[in-house]
């Protein structure tokens, strides 16, 4: 059997029995009643004691809603959802008030266990390791906002952050306890009209993370988040808001796993980051939710809108995600470069295998005077999935001496699969310059019998390869995910090994 | 027992016969080269050997130690030995020259059941080897074969050979693309590894090669068949006459 067709045969055989993550939890959750109504929105607000004026924000939302239209621009099918046959709200049955890890249902604790994230072990080090060094990477510490379903059941190294004048906490909770940072940045790059989904989440979002860093602070600590979707037919509807002020860096990671299922899942989240002067924002993501069994049925629908404002001068947002899973993706983290002299990076990789459909990329929206973008984008597609890069790049008029530099590379493996770009570029003035690079390849066979002829197994050959074509990006990754990435891609690609 | 046994060997690509019953014994620490025109099936032996995928044997056997090649899988018959030096060594982006040979030689002496180098043990190697083939550390931080020169492509497969150790090396068109003095440190380096344990099948159009890397056995073929055995003077000879006599004999 030739080499290709070896590597299209194994690349079937990936199953949903496969799915390394594909476990559920068994925990008492309460959840709404099924279905999208005006109750439900209050309901929700009600559930997380809101103030007046979100559940006014949200009714807001809601009522926009009801006029939208579901948007059928991407290159993606699948059959028409059913958003009154969906539970907006579910939340793990709150035993008590919870003060440390010990006191968290030892089931949730089991999950993140098997999901490689030691919750405990970083707890433990908190008491011990008092002292951050910011030379030594190895010493830096990742502060644990877990979300299990739609609430947030541990926050750790709350205590070193408000030393450091961060406020890093479930949103549900900075909506109560900070109402005029929420009030003022809450749908300020993310309108409530912006999109349909992102609409829909501005309603019924459960909860989600809140960062605000305050002038000249470098937080010190990577901040992340891990999600997991547990309970059925339970859509989730994340919102992430994270401000840095003036001279403020924040390095933001989010990571998520997802049990496998048999009905899809909708899953609509909304972030939104606010650069002002001078500050700089990182915001990586390893995405892995379930992607559906061999036959393309299951997995979860990811309709997230990211969106990143460079306001203030000299400002820097960055984005990179590593996206593995999901039945269908619809995913544009973007960056609006507001203030002169400020920059958008998008780094990329996107994978895509079985009958997963990807329809990815990045808007860059020039407005200020010598703004920069640089987007690298490495689609792979493999079994029959198809994986779409669709960018924007745009420059105002008064954007001059704006500059962007995109490259988009995507790699096939095997005959039934597709990889699509789609660039938009759009300049208003003319002292833009703009450059886009895009290249297809396929694995050679000629290329995996040269690595096998030197020993590596067939799948080693290609876990090699592709991590070889997206170096670029890995690099990007903070220390503490590269190695996770790497591991997922290997994963997604080879399946059946054991 | 032989290192290698190749016995009436039949090989088809896509309905058509290439080798049309071939043998060939080679023992430990023999150095044969392989010579004939275009066509007369020289690279499907290699390929054949190796285990390149896109070829069906309809009959004949080989046997590597007295085990059959034919039923292994390509990683497994590198780990039992088996090296084939690419007459076009492929590129590969992005993956470092030297995490690609370090890779490469730990699934080898895991599927063997050895330990794993050590990263000290494995540096320390590479650069006795890579300093002797006149390869600089620079090019081994490269991507694979990316960017290299013709010579230093053939230098990177000569630096693999020593590095694993095989038992037995097929130099596929070693010569092609390589200058007079790219040439020379290339066969040096194999001339090197000649050894009584190893034995080497080399592969080429020329008899210049065969200057460098001097062979106890020569056999010419033709359309599928070894038409001719003998030793490294039949070389000459053929330097001197051309395939053309064996067209007709094959």
């Amino acid at each position: 059997m030739p080499a290709v067709q070896e590597t299209v045969e194994r690349v079937k055989r990936i199953d949903v029995d496969q799915y390394r993550y594909g476990f559920e939890t068994l925990i008492d959750s309460e959840k709404a009643p099924k279905g999208l109504s005006e109750e439900i929105v209050k309901f929700i607000s009600q559930k997380k004691n809101e103030p007046a004026w979100m559940l006014q924000w949200r009714l807001e939302a809601y009522r926009r809603w009801l006029t939208m239209q579901e948007p059928t621009w991407a290159r993606v099918n699948y059959p028409k959802i059913d958003f009154q046959d969906i539970h907006y709200y579910a939340a793990p049955k709150p035993k008590k008030t919870v003060t440390s890890l010990d006191e968290i249902d030892p089931e949730i604790l089991k999950t993140y266990e098997k999901l490689g994230i030691p919750l405990r072990e970083v707890a433990m080090l908190e008491g011990i390791e008092p002292k951050v060094s910011e030379d030594d990477p190895a010493k830096r510490k990742i502060a644990v906002d877990a979300v299990f379903d739609s609430v947030s059941v541990a926050t750790t190294f709350k205590a070193e952050l408000k030393k450091a004048g961060v406020i890093f906490m479930p949103i549900s909770e900075a909506i109560r306890e900070h109402p005029e940072l929420v009030q003022k940045y809450l749908g300020s790059v993310v309108p409530t009209s912006d999109n349909f989904y992102a609409t829909l989440n501005s309603a019924v979002f459960s909860d989600g993370s809140f960062v605000y860093v305050p002038p000249g602070v470098r937080c010190p600590m990577e901040l992340s988040t891990y999600f997991r979707i547990n309970e059925r037919n339970t859509g989730q509807f994340e919102r992430t808001l994270i401000i840095a002020d003036k001279g403020a860096y924040v390095s933001y990671l989010e990571g998520c796993t997802a049990p496998q299922r048999d009905e899809n899942q909708l899953h609509a989240a909304v972030v939104e980051l606010v650069a002002l002067d001078d500050a700089e924002i990182k915001y990586s993501t390893v995405q892995n939710w379930y992607p559906g069994n061999s036959e393309g049925k299951g997995g979860i629908y990811n309709f997230v809108t990211k969106r990143g404002d460079c306001r203030g001068a000299n400002s820097k947002i960055s984005w990179t995600q590593v996206e593995t899973g999901s039945a269908i993706t619809w995913k544009y983290p973007s960056c609006i470069l507001r203030g002169d002299n400020s920059r958008g990076e998008f780094y990329s990789i996107a994978i895509s295998n079985g009958f997963q459909q990807v329809d990815s990329g990045t808007k860059m929206i020039h407005l200020g005077k010598n703004t920069s973008s640089r987007i690298i984008s490495k689609g792979i597609a493999a079994g029959k999935s198809q994986n779409t890069y669709r960018g924007l790049v745009t420059a105002h008029r008064k954007a001059t001496g704006a500059r962007n530099f995109t490259a988009c590379d995507s790699l096939l493996i095997g005959d039934k699969c597709g990889a699509h770009t789609v660039p938009y570029i759009e300049a208003k003035n003319s002292s833009a310059t703009f450059e886009h690079e895009a290249t297809t390849s396929k694995i050679s066979e000629d290329v995996l019998f040269y690595c096998v002829q030197r020993g590596l197994s067939q799948e080693e050959a290609v876990g090699l390869v592709v991590n070889g074509f997206v170096k670029d990006v890995l690099q990007q990754l903070p220390m503490e995910f590269a190695v996770e990435a790497q591991k997922l891609i290997s994963i997604s690609l080879e399946g059946s090994v054991g | 027992m032989a290192l290698l046994e190749v016995k009436d060997l039949k090989v088809r690509v896509e309905e058509r016969e290439i080798l049309h019953g071939l043998t060939l014994t080679v023992n430990e620490g023999e150095v044969h080269a392989i010579m004939g025109p275009n066509g007369s099936g020289k690279s499907t032996l290699s390929h054949v050997i190796a285990g390149k995928p896109g070829y069906e044997v309809t009959d004949g056997q080989i046997l590597f130690r007295g085990e059959d090649l034919l039923e292994m899988e390509p990683e497994e018959r590198a780990a039992k030995g088996v090296f084939l030096a690419f007459q076009y060594p492929v590129e590969i982006p992005g993956v470092a020259t030297m995490n690609f040979l370090r890779t490469a030689l730990n699934a080898q002496r895991k599927a063997r059941g050895e330990d794993e180098y050590s990263t000290p043990d494995f540096l320390k190697k590479v650069r006795e080897v890579s300093k002797s083939l006149n390869i600089p550390q620079d090019m081994l931080k490269r991507g694979v074969n990316v960017g290299f020169s013709g010579g230093e492509k053939k230098r990177n497969e000569v630096l693999q050979m020593a590095l694993f150790e095989p038992s037995l090396c097929i130099l596929d068109e070693m010569d092609s693309g390589l200058d007079i003095d790219a040439l020379r440190i290339a066969a040096d380096g194999v001339n090197a590894l000649r050894s009584p344990g190893r034995a080497m099948i080399v592969i080429t159009h020329y008899q210049r090669l065969l200057n460098y890397i001097v062979p106890d056995f020569v056999h010419v073929m033709s359309k599928g068949r070894v038409v001719k055995s003998g030793d490294k003077e039949l070389a000459l000879e053929l330097e001197a006459s051309g395939y053309a006599q064996f067209e007709d004999a094959a």
